[in-house]
């Protein structure tokens, strides 16, 4: 059946998994009616297991299959039949029309890419492998003024599961991309899970024949289109669904059961993250807006963004809350964690707590105060794998680029930086700290004081992190992923409208704002500089907006300039941040105590009471 | 649902600990099954490939890359002493002979035509595993290494650094409640592995490499003593490569906690006897935990529990470690284990149980994920 059958099948009945490296979730989605008589798709159930890919099972499939029989008992379908085989197409309440999955089990995809120059051709290769959902373990090219034998060594060391080799734009260097090639030759890298090491080639095709001779024999080469065809082109499709290939056929065929698994689904198996990336384009191009995902886990940070309908994905390798959690403290040093926690806490006993999280990491917050503090770790590490992001999402490097006199006084835009705050529009969070905080507005703080959208921002959390399901759904069925991921996966928590400017003194009026509330009520309110204000506004509803920002302040439409919008509600509700951009906090501590309190008590975040009681924790 | 709780870490006073020694490439296996083991005798070696160094000829002597096969005068496979002159060539109308002498003693892999480069390969690097533990070899992996097992006491700790040692146990701590200072550490300490009760302060690890010691057992460490001692901030739990000259196994956590009275007892009860210990920590998938192995020199028999064995199930009347403040480090027994999720301090919901304190009787409410088994 080809994959444009597949679109048009009739779909009622979706079964769809996600093999993490501890647990599997299963999801099943239906078409059911809503409450106007509608048929819609709706994620009805969901089952996990233990993931079952190492000792002593083994095999991926058990618990897979535990999961899916998770689903059977809450739904009361029959999915499986006796020899466990899924049952389809969908019957009443036997069987299921579609099964599909993804994986990031077994330390997901990891891969090192080759190019020539790092910030061009290297770079275009690590956005392929990125967005193809693997991991980039290193970046080697001819100008990383590592030695040769050292870049041979790195190679040899790590063992990745895939190379992807570029350099050299079609018809250019010949000899710098053969110098790569031989090093690679060289290092004769062996895959982590056996046989032949997949390379795929996708550089200055003058030397396809040239690197056969090299690369053939002892390795799984495949060849596909240069990334990098042309200085001001990039092409990154060919190699992305290459290495998505390959994952299938080598590097997941040789992990335990994944060789029955892939005879279970409907469409490959795809890297978790690969998968989560595709569902974000999905809605970002449906509805014409511009998106920035996160995900924040264990280890490591995902950062997404869409913006005019350029996709772009990067991994903070180290960036997470448990097992990483004291590298954030690392990188981004106690005072800047502490800036957001409203008390005191002497500096051996913190360094002590974050190191028992990161030896015993699935440890929840107990007390409230280690509560704050990981919220807090939480901030600085979205902050910094967004930071990270924001330096790769570029404009292409090394093309010549005619400059107005007016890009030159534009905001932002010198850094080359694809990622514009005030142009965004929709900031989707998703990972543990992010989605089971206590209360759903300290996840919209999290999101405005580590990523500060600017100008009108809707925030939200991924619920149960469906997303990457929706993702593969979208090959099939982006009708049903779109119509899931707005009404099961995603929760609105609100919107953020944030004036960006600074005011010389606190409590200057920075703006003027009207409210027009949907029960017809009207609110009219000034803001003051370094406040906040949290207004009601339920799931649904929907308000409208004026707001006249003053001189020194843009809310969108140029300094001073008033703006009008629609905005819609969530479980916060309107969040209106008064304290300017980029966001700078009070450098003088109890100052700055005293507004993260007057902020926390504003938007009803923690019960403060017990931090002032309660001097140095 | 998975373990709601982070399984325990083992305490075993009798169990067979198997250790898999295995060769990073494959090689030569000098035991056979049934030998007898010390943990520094050799069981396997072979030789990684030698460094790999890539000359670029064309742009040295001066040549045009297609000409490079021709003016190279060894063949490709060829091994060559240092200081050989393996190319020459001629300019200014063969006036002047440029060569390249080869500096490290190595053989040629390939010459391209095209970059004008030569790769040439080191000699063969030997590496050999050490057996690491006293014990019987019981398995062969044919090119690839051994399994050796024995009959040993057993203790997991949480964190450690450095690599495999071993030495005779000293127990230099009067009670669990101990902290052992620079005082307490003496040169008559030389190449023994000593215990600690609840802290080993920065001073005293310090003084314990200037004497030679082989490794320390504590209950806890401070972070900052351990920073100041690697000099670096350890980012993610990957140990055991420090080459610090000791060997460091917590077996509770960072700060001062007392070691559990079982493994301290445990330990005690094994002074003066030889142990191997390993700091290597990875806290990731796979998850690989520091470990103290006294061999007990028994014969291996059918009935003695693995070492491996799986852990007991969370329920009432079990016995608990909580990992996490408040009441960090204190022990257990599971009194109550409600189904349903409970309302924490920091307003999460969690699924809980709840814990008669050993040291006064006390009923606290801890979440699920905030224990950890005790495991015999």
């Amino acid at each position: 059946m080809s994959d444009e059958n597949k679109k048009n099948l009739d779909i009622n009945v979706i079964v769809a998994t996600d093999c993490g490296s501890t647990t599997t979730k299963a999801i099943l989605i239906q078409k059911i009616q809503d409450e106007t008589g509608k048929w819609v798709y709706r994620q009805t159930f969901r089952g996990e297991a233990p993931t079952t890919v190492e000792a002593p099972f083994e095999d991926v499939t058990m618990g897979v299959l535990n999961a899916i029989n998770e689903l059977e008992d809450l739904s009361g379908l029959k999915i499986l039949d006796d020899d466990n085989n899924i049952i389809r197409p969908a019957k009443g309440k036997i069987g299921t029309d579609v099964y599909i999955s993804t994986s990031s089990a077994g330390g997901g995809l990891q891969m090192m890419v080759t190019g020539v120059v790092r910030n061009m051709s290297a770079e275009s290769a690590e956005r392929a492998a990125l967005a193809a959902g693997a991991i980039v373990m290193d970046v080697i090219s001819a100008n990383d003024k590592r030695l040769a034998h050292e870049q041979i060594e790195r190679i040899r060391q790590l063992r990745p599961d895939m190379m992807l080799l570029a350099g050299g734009i079609d018809g250019g260097t010949k000899s710098h991309v053969m110098e790569m090639t031989e090093l690679v030759s060289a290092a004769a890298p062996q895959p982590r899970l056996g046989g032949l090491l997949p390379i795929i080639y996708a550089g200055n095709q003058d030397v396809v024949e040239a690197v056969k001779d090299k690369l053939g024999a002892k390795t799984d080469l495949s060849i596909v289109d240069n990334v990098r065809p042309t200085l001001d082109d990039e092409n990154i499709a060919p190699a992305r669904d290459k290495i998505h290939d390959l994952f299938m056929e080598h590097v997941m065929a040789q992990a335990p059961g994944y060789k029955k698994l892939m005879k279970m689904t409907d469409v490959p198996i795809m890297p978790t993250p690969g998968a989560v990336g595709l569902i974000m384009e999905e809605i970002a191009k449906r509805d014409g807006i511009n998106v920035v995902g996160v995900d924040i886990g264990g280890a490591t940070t995902d950062v997404f963004s869409v913006f005019d309908t350029k996709f772009n994905r990067t991994v903070s390798a180290n960036l997470g809350m448990s097992y990483s959690i004291s590298n954030v403290f690392a990188e981004a040093g106690l005072p800047n964690v502490m800036r957001w926690v409203p008390f005191n806490m002497n500096e051996k006993q913190l360094r002590n707590s974050i190191k028992n999280k990161m030896i015993r990491p699935t440890t929840i917050p107990q007390k409230l105060e280690d509560l704050v503090l990981e919220q807090a770790v939480a901030k600085e590490a979205l902050r910094l794998s967004f930071v990270q992001h924001r330096e790769f999402a570029t404009e292409l490097k090394g093309t010549q680029k005619k400059r107005t006199i007016s890009d030159a006084f534009a905001q932002g835009g010198g850094d080359g930086s694809l990622i514009n705050m005030m142009r965004l529009d929709m900031l989707v969070g998703s990972g543990g700290v992010l989605s089971h905080a206590p209360k759903r507005v300290q996840t919209a703080l999290m999101l405005l004081d580590s990523f500060q959208p600017e100008g009108f921002t809707t925030l939200t959390v991924d619920s149960i992190f469906m997303m990457p399901q929706l993702g593969v759904l979208t090959e099939i069925s982006p009708e049903a992923a779109v119509q899931v991921f707005e009404r099961d996966c995603i929760i609105y928590l609100g919107e953020s409208i944030a004036p960006v400017g600074h005011a010389k003194k606190k409590d200057d009026i920075i703006a003027e704002y009207k409210i027009e509330m949907p029960d017809g009520k009207i609110i009219t309110e000034k803001l003051k500089y370094g406040s906040m204000k949290k207004y009601p506004l339920a799931v649904g509803e929907k308000a409208k907006l004026t707001i006249t920002p003053n001189a020194k302040f843009d809310m969108g439409a140029g300094k001073g300039k008033s703006m009008t919008k629609e905005v819609s509600g969530g479980v916060v509700g309107l969040i209106i941040d008064g304290r300017g951009r980029p966001l700078n906090l009070p450098t003088e501590a109890s100052e700055r105590v005293r507004k993260l309190t007057e902020w926390m008590e504003e938007l009803e975040i923690y019960p403060t009471k017990v931090f002032k009681d309660n001097k140095e924790v | 649902m998975g373990h709601a709780y982070t399984p325990g870490l083992k305490v075993t006073k009798r169990a067979v600990v198997r250790k898999q020694r295995l060769l990073p490439i494959k090689g030569d296996v000098l035991v056979k099954k049934g030998d007898k083991v010390k943990p520094n005798d050799i069981v396997a070696k072979t030789e990684l490939p030698g460094i790999v160094l890539p000359v670029n000829l064309a742009n040295r002597l001066g040549v045009l890359p297609a000409d490079v096969p021709s003016i190279v005068t060894i063949k490709e496979d060829q091994r060559v002493e240092a200081e050989t002159t393996i190319a020459t060539s001629k300019s200014f109308f063969g006036l002047f002979t440029n060569e390249y002498k080869t500096p490290i003693a190595s053989t040629l892999e390939s010459v391209s035509n095209i970059t004008g480069q030569l790769i040439l390969r080191g000699d063969p690097i030997p590496v050999e595993v050490r057996a690491y533990i006293t014990g019987t070899v019981t398995e062969i992996f044919p090119e690839e290494g051994v399994m050796i097992e024995e009959v040993a006491a057993y203790i997991q700790g949480i964190f450690g650094i450095g690599g495999e040692v071993d030495g005779t146990l000293e127990v230099i701590s009067e009670t669990l409640d101990d902290v052992v200072d620079e005082h307490k550490i003496k040169p008559e300490h030389k190449g023994k592995i000593l215990v600690a009760g609840s802290l080993v302060t920065g001073a005293a690890l310090n003084k314990a490499v200037e004497y030679g010691v082989s490794g320390i057992i504590t209950g806890g460490f401070e972070d900052q003593d351990l920073k100041a001692f690697l000099g670096y901030d350890i980012g993610v739990a990957i140990t055991g490569t420090e080459e610090k000259g000791i060997s460091l196994v917590v077996t509770e956590g960072f700060g001062q906690i007392k070691m559990a009275p079982r493994t301290f007892n445990l330990l005690k009860s094994h002074n003066g006897h030889l142990v191997s210990i390993n700091g290597s920590t990875q806290i990731r998938a796979g998850v690989i935990r520091p470990e103290v192995i006294i061999p007990l020199g028994e014969e291996l028999q059918a009935d003695i529990p693995s070492a491996e064995s799986e852990g007991a199930a969370l329920k009432i009347g079990a016995y608990l470690r909580i990992i996490r403040r408040p009441n960090f480090g204190e022990i257990g027994v599971v009194t109550e284990l409600p189904p349903d999720p409970t309302k924490l301090d920091s307003g999460t919901y969690a699924r809980i149980l709840k814990l008669k304190l050993n040291k006064n009787g006390e009923e606290v409410i801890v979440p699920r994920s905030n224990v950890e088994m005790i495991e015999e």
